[in-house]
């Protein structure tokens, strides 16, 4: 029996650690959030209290594991099924659906009304946006109807650097566009790469992935494609207010290597990608991690820099 | 069972507990630091007396 049998077998409702209701945040996507939201506070052309700031992060990254407790609510039935998620604190027996529902819904209103108090009532509109698009949009609706779930879902990620902007401007600029649309656009490869190699999870769970509806050679033609339109997006974004000499020369580097790496995938078949145990597409979802922390990386080097050389372009 | 009172039950109830009086705390020290912010930069922003007559 795996340690997560014991403790559920253990645990009663509303015993539950503290480690138990952190992991509902999803810690791990919240990280990006964090991330994300900084580089759009910083390269922001207002300066906001460092306190400010660093308020306004921590709710949005707040309002993202609102969200994120939201999901694993709505999705207990299927996270029971998939191997990624069984050993989440729902299907484990730790946290009950009732105690993430009301401990999501808490920490949403907590977190905008927050948000609101510490910046503006945009960042704080963003913010509730993105929660709701998450929640409803993404997982209640689009999830389980469409294969295209996760293209138009992955906006609900996209939205936190948007956020920064906002809570330090008041406003949204093409910065901030720009900056949606590159994780916008760098989410379907990425998940997509991910269903190639969790095999049948998705099937099992009942999600139409693009691997489970459409099969799996249009899933390596599909991340071609996007892959080539965000290589387009992200090196054309470098010659807007937003690059700068750092942001251009990581964004030729690394949309190169991320061409490569989608081209690679699309030339494999499944038999070649079982013989190896889908080390390509493996390597491919952990480097777009970091093509995506590097670009934003490269954005904030780029703000920090610019007094050195007058202005960013 | 009888529940010892070394019970893994015990351990996850105080580290729960532990964890929310944490995050209270810093929350108070959050809220309050930001009143300081907002009240000085207020107060920078708004004339004085003096130049408002």
């Amino acid at each position: 029996m795996s340690d997560a049998g014991l403790r559920s077998a253990t645990a009663d409702a509303g015993d539950a650690g503290f480690a138990d209701f952190f992991a509902l945040l999803k810690p791990r996507v919240m990280t990006l959030v964090v991330f994300t939201a900084f580089v759009g506070l910083y390269a922001a052309p207002v300066s906001v209290h460092p306190l400010v700031g660093f308020a306004a992060i921590l709710f949005i990254a707040v309002g993202g594991g609102a969200s994120g407790a939201l999901n694993m609510w709505w999705d207990s039935d299927i996270d029971r099924v998939m191997r990624r998620t069984r050993a989440r604190p729902i299907p484990t027996g730790r946290i009950t659906e009732a105690e993430a529902f009301g401990f999501g819904m808490a920490l949403a209103g907590f977190a905008v009304i927050l948000l609101w108090l510490a910046t503006n009532a945009l960042a704080a509109a963003l913010l509730a946006f993105t929660i709701f698009f998450y929640v409803v949009i993404y997982s209640m609706w689009l999830k389980r109807s469409t294969p295209q779930n996760i293209v138009i879902g992955g906006a609900a990620g996209a939205f936190p650097p948007m956020i920064g902007w906002a809570a330090a401007t008041g406003s949204i600029g093409i910065e901030a566009v720009l900056m949606f649309a590159l994780i916008f656009m760098w989410t379907p490869p990425h998940f997509w790469a991910l269903a190639l190699f969790m095999k049948s999870d998705y099937d099992d769970a009942g999600v139409p992935m693009l691997t489970v509806t459409h099969g799996r050679r249009v899933t390596r033609t599909h991340i071609l494609v996007y892959t080539v339109l965000l290589a387009g997006l992200a090196l054309g974004a470098g010659f807007t207010a937003l690059g700068g000499p750092i942001y251009l020369t990581v964004a030729v580097v690394l949309n190169a290597l991320f061409l490569r790496g989608a081209w690679a995938i699309w030339r494999r078949d499944e038999t070649a990608a079982e013989a190896d145990g889908y080390r390509v597409e493996k390597r491919f979802f952990r480097d777009s991690l970091f093509y995506l922390f590097a670009h934003f990386g490269a954005i904030a080097l780029d703000t920090a820099a610019a007094p050195f050389w007058g202005g960013v372009w | 069972m009888a529940l010892s009172r070394q019970h893994e039950l015990h351990k996850r109830r105080f580290s729960r507990n532990l964890g929310l009086g944490l995050v209270l705390g810093a929350l108070v020290a959050l809220f309050f630091g930001l009143t300081i912010v907002k009240v000085t930069n207020e107060g920078a922003a708004r004339p004085t007396a003096e130049e408002a007559n």
